[in-house]
């Protein structure tokens, strides 16, 4: 290969690799937004249900939640959450139901390992980071509420 | 009357989709230019839900839309802050205790939810 030939080569490559990521990436972003918006919009579908159906207040939030991780966990047991992850990414991850996912999945995946430290310890790979910060910066914003 | 009322209605599920859509391609943004694991983009966009509460921003958000914000992993954060700010105007104890008193639904769900689909559904990741 002459010189000239293998530097238009790295040229042209470069050029394909300036192109490719941005395309890529608005569309990964188009998806999260949808996949996300449409979560998010079932969840407001149970606020009105549950709502009609006489609860309000913290009661209201909290049985809308309990729903919708009960959907994130079905689904990711019947594997259709982790095909929608492929293509949705963020989309399927922020929202309340990818908290299920990260619980259900690896409760699934290590049941092989038994069930004390296989599903139960495993559990909590992603969501006990999550408990942990969650706890302590809950205990902190109390604690400097109160002092106030 | 009605239809004033479809509309409204109407409106709101549209705030929903636009708040948590947007909630959610802002994660891909950052994963896509640092490129975090998923893990860690649900800590940090739990401990933002928790820092714009307690700074007071996130209330406005979740008045405007709803499930749109609530719904998001940030929702969780301002569950436990709201807890907590709640808790601290009852005394010392349930401003301590009440963040995680306000989590506990969520928790609990994904705690049995999880242990009853591990007893019903085998691994699929692996077998495809």
């Amino acid at each position: 290969m002459t010189d000239s030939a293998r530097r238009g080569n790295i040229n042209y490559l470069e050029y394909v690799r300036s192109l490719e990521p941005s395309t890529k990436h608005f569309k990964n972003c188009l998806s999260a937004f949808g996949v996300g918006g449409l979560i998010c919009v079932i969840g407001q579908f149970f606020r009105y249900m549950l709502g009609f159906a006489g609860l309000s207040g913290d009661e209201l939030a909290g049985a809308v939640s309990v729903v919708l991780i009960f959907l994130g966990c079905f689904l990711t047991g019947l594997g259709v959450y982790d095909r929608i992850g492929r293509h949705a990414g963020a989309g399927s991850i922020v929202p309340i139901t990818g908290f299920a996912n990260s619980v259900t999945s690896p409760a699934i995946e290590f049941r092989t390992e038994g069930y004390i430290f296989g599903t139960a310890a495993k559990m909590f790979t992603v969501a006990g980071a999550i408990i942990v910060y969650g706890v302590f910066s809950g205990v902190m914003v109390g604690i400097i509420y109160y002092f106030l | 009357m009605l239809a004033e009322e479809m509309l409204a209605i109407l409106f709101m599920y549209l705030k929903a989709f636009a708040v948590g859509g947007a909630i959610c391609a802002t994660a891909q943004i950052i994963i896509n230019v640092t490129s975090l694991t998923s893990g860690k983009i649900l800590v940090f966009f739990m401990l933002g839900g928790v820092v714009l509460t307690a700074l007071g921003l996130y209330q406005p958000l979740v008045d405007f839309a709803g499930a749109g914000a609530t719904v998001p992993i940030s929702g969780f954060g301002y569950l436990l802050a709201n807890g907590a700010i709640k808790g601290a105007e009852k005394g010392f104890y349930y401003a301590v205790t009440g963040s995680l008193s306000a989590a506990s639904a969520g928790v609990t769900a994904a705690v049995v939810f999880s242990l009853i689909m591990s007893l019903l559904f085998r691994s699929k990741t692996k077998r495809s």
